[in-house]
């Protein structure tokens, strides 16, 4: 695998890593868009189906960026995905951690919080809306999506059962 | 006596909460940190996490890295992440070559394709929970709303979308704020 890829690979999970306020979640249009549109490293139905694999793993969401850098590079390619997207933000949470421990007053800390909060949960909510366009399940896809994300809203299930519960309805409907 | 958790105790203790954390991390991470552990209270994670979401990353990882360098520097950090990340990248490879062996079975597509939009529907789920919960301001439903239809409406990129709301938004919390003070 060249390192070409590689270095692409590095630069654009580091880059993006440093916008990923609110969690890896608010990338997923920015991370489909420059992984299918711009780089062209996969199609719609692959990026589905890595991003369904990631999610249904345990651990945090920015391992998308590391299902991808498998899927194109193999282990080197999950290797620096995910350094890339772990490290920008792992050196600011450092020296933050060791501010606000100096400092501790949270004026600013307050404000930050409520500002970019809202703006941060509306591009969590594009991210749902572009992961379930992007599965290209039809009129059946979008329903599952809307029963899960209303299923999630109303109650405290656990996310992994819902998600059963949700495959299972979706291959229902097709066998119907 | 050093009263500090040993390397060793924080990477099993993040090692546990990645590998339990199906769906999201920050349920089981409350579990293990605040009533497992004790190194911190509700109140204490609460404010953390809060902290964590406003920075850029996964909230969880970040708060791996804080509390790995509150106890053990630099080092204890850099321990944290390894751990809450080495379960699941692991099970992640196992699922995507177990995949790979099944992919062209229908029923696997189909099955995935299910998984998908179940997915969606949970980011969907949690984030609607999440931005109630905040109880934003008018303006602060603006701005969500506003970042909702440009980047899933009009494929607008994530950093001009940031780049216009981040500071709107941050100029309205600050006029709340010290409209609610005054």
């Amino acid at each position: 695998m060249s390192g070409r890829i590689l270095i692409q690979l590095g630069t654009i999970f580091a880059g993006l890593s440093l916008i990923s306020i609110g969690g890896a979640n608010v990338l997923i249009p920015e991370i489909h868009n420059q992984a299918v549109e711009v780089h062209r490293w996969l199609d719609d139905a692959t990026f589905a189906r890595l991003f369904a694999i990631s999610q249904a793993a345990p651990g945090p969401n920015i391992m998308l960026a590391s299902i991808i850098g498998w899927h194109i590079a193999g282990l080197s390619g999950l290797l620096t995905a995910s350094i890339a997207i772990l490290t920008p933000p792992a050196i600011i949470a450092l020296f933050a951690g060791r501010g606000i421990r100096r400092w501790s007053e949270h004026r600013a800390i307050r404000l930050l919080t409520l500002g970019l909060v809202p703006v941060a949960l509306g591009l969590m909510l594009a991210s749902g809306v572009v992961a379930s366009r992007t599965a290209n399940a039809g009129l059946a896809g979008y329903a599952i999506t809307a029963g899960v994300a209303l299923a999630m809203y109303f109650t405290s299930r656990n996310p992994l059962l819902l998600m059963t519960i949700g495959t299972a309805a979706f291959i229902a409907l097709h066998s119907v | 006596m050093d009263t500090r958790p040993s390397l060793q105790t924080l990477f099993f203790s993040f090692l546990k909460i990645g590998l339990m954390g199906f769906g999201g991390v920050a349920a089981i991470a409350r579990h293990v940190l605040v009533v497992e552990r004790r190194w911190v209270n509700d109140e204490e994670y609460g404010r953390l996490l809060g902290l964590c979401q406003a920075l850029p990353g996964a909230n969880t990882v970040n708060a791996a890295v804080m509390l790995g360098d509150r106890y053990r520097g630099p080092l204890g950090a850099l321990i944290c992440v390894i751990g809450i990340m080495a379960a699941p990248l692991t099970i992640l490879v196992a699922a995507a070559t177990a995949y790979d062996r099944v992919a062209n079975h229908p029923l696997a597509q189909l099955a995935l394709t299910g998984a998908a939009v179940s997915a969606a529907g949970l980011i969907l789920g949690t984030s609607a929970k999440l931005l109630v919960r905040a109880r934003p301001s008018p303006m602060a439903w603006a701005c969500a709303i506003a970042a909702l239809v440009a980047v899933a409406g009009f494929h607008k990129g994530l950093l001009p979308t940031l780049a216009c709301l981040a500071p709107l938004s941050l100029a309205s919390a600050a006029w709340s704020t010290r409209r609610a003070s005054s």
